[in-house]
């Protein structure tokens, strides 16, 4: 598929994302062959310890159990740790390069949307990530909740500039 | 070994392996972690339709649709090679409050007896599938991130408005899941 590239090609894809993943090293394609193994990898922690589990999501937000509470925040812990680290001692990529970290600034999307992901989280019991794992495990019918939430990104292209941000 | 690894892993193991992957694509390519944007680049390879919110050149993120991509397989790697073979433990409360709507298998991660192809088309599983799923596209990309790239990496690196976010995210699963949900699932 040929898609003209804008000039302000980073601009637009820096919009309502976390970062914008811009290097200028050009690596041939099947490098992103990492990027599949450490997916596999998390697509099976993500299974071996339920975070899949419809069950698990209503027991966070019904104060039923630790579990989930205990998976996010230990994730953050060491996350907080790991950028720590990178940051103080400058650690570099495996390529060389500086590892770049972005700003995130505030607007009212990440309330408004934030609440209405909140929503889609607890009712399909699946954040994106989980929804590719269920998939994988079998849930033939979370192939409709996938399409569904690419569809609701669509419309959000579609009407971002009349939303309030 | 493989009889321990068939067992869930506990929030002890699976949290730090999820917390290091911030650092694992931040060294191995200055990758961000981040999930939702995957849908996003979707669109914008399948769909862009003159939007200018998909007008980018998704190839330059491709990485994340290998990402997700290694994410499917690990869920049919899981469930084929190290799947448990006990049902799901449920928390006593959960389970008696689900059994009031008659759910009462527990043989899967997801309730199958809601989550099928034949509710599909009931208002019930319209509800949970279709509307479910939309809200998780909508709201991530309104948010600008999802539990993996606010609640995860934005707190790594400590971005306040992150936390908003997060805070957000739960703020709208309680209600959702103590105030409207009983009565979606009482359809």
């Amino acid at each position: 598929m040929s898609t003209q590239v804008p000039e302000n090609d980073a601009e637009i894809r820096k919009q309502d994302s976390i970062c914008t993943n811009e290097t200028q090293l050009k690596h041939p394609s099947w490098y992103n062959l990492k990027y599949l193994l450490v997916g596999i990898l998390f697509g099976i922690v993500f299974v071996k310890a339920e975070i899949i589990s419809w069950f698990r999501i209503q027991e966070m937000f019904r104060l039923q159990s630790f579990h989930m509470y205990g998976v996010i925040g230990s994730a953050v812990v060491v996350g907080v740790i790991s950028v720590f680290l990178i940051k103080q001692f400058k650690i570099k990529t495996i390529y060389g390069e500086p590892v770049q970290f972005d700003k995130t600034a505030f607007n009212k999307g990440q309330i408004y949307g934030g609440l209405l992901f909140g929503f889609g989280w607890a009712i399909t019991g699946a954040c994106p990530g989980p929804l590719f794992v269920q998939i994988g495990t079998g849930a033939t019918v979370t192939n409709v909740t996938l399409l569904s939430a690419i569809a609701g990104t669509w419309f959000y292209g579609l009407v971002r500039n009349i939303l309030p941000h | 070994m493989l009889d321990w690894l068939k067992q869930p892993w506990p929030w002890y193991v699976a949290g730090p392996l999820i917390g290091l992957t911030v650092p694992t694509l931040l060294l191995i390519g200055n990758k961000r972690f981040g999930i939702s944007s995957s849908l996003r680049h979707i669109c914008a390879a399948c769909l862009p339709a003159k939007i200018p919110y998909f007008q980018y050149d998704w190839k330059k993120e491709v990485w994340n649709l290998f990402f997700v991509l290694g994410i499917f397989l690990g869920g049919v790697i899981a469930i084929q090679l190290l799947a448990n073979p006990n049902p799901v433990q449920v928390s006593p409360a959960l389970a008696a409050e689900l059994k009031s709507y008659g759910i009462s298998n527990f043989d899967s991660l997801i309730p199958t007896e809601i989550f099928n192809w034949s509710t599909l088309l009931q208002p019930k599983g319209l509800i949970l599938m279709v509307l479910g799923g939309f809200l998780v596209g909508f709201g991530t990309r309104y948010a600008g991130g999802c539990t993996s790239g606010h609640a995860i990496t934005g707190l790594s690196n400590l971005q306040w408005p992150s936390l908003v976010a997060t805070i957000c995210f739960m703020v709208g699963g309680f209600i959702m899941a103590n105030l409207i949900l009983p009565l979606i699932l009482s359809l």
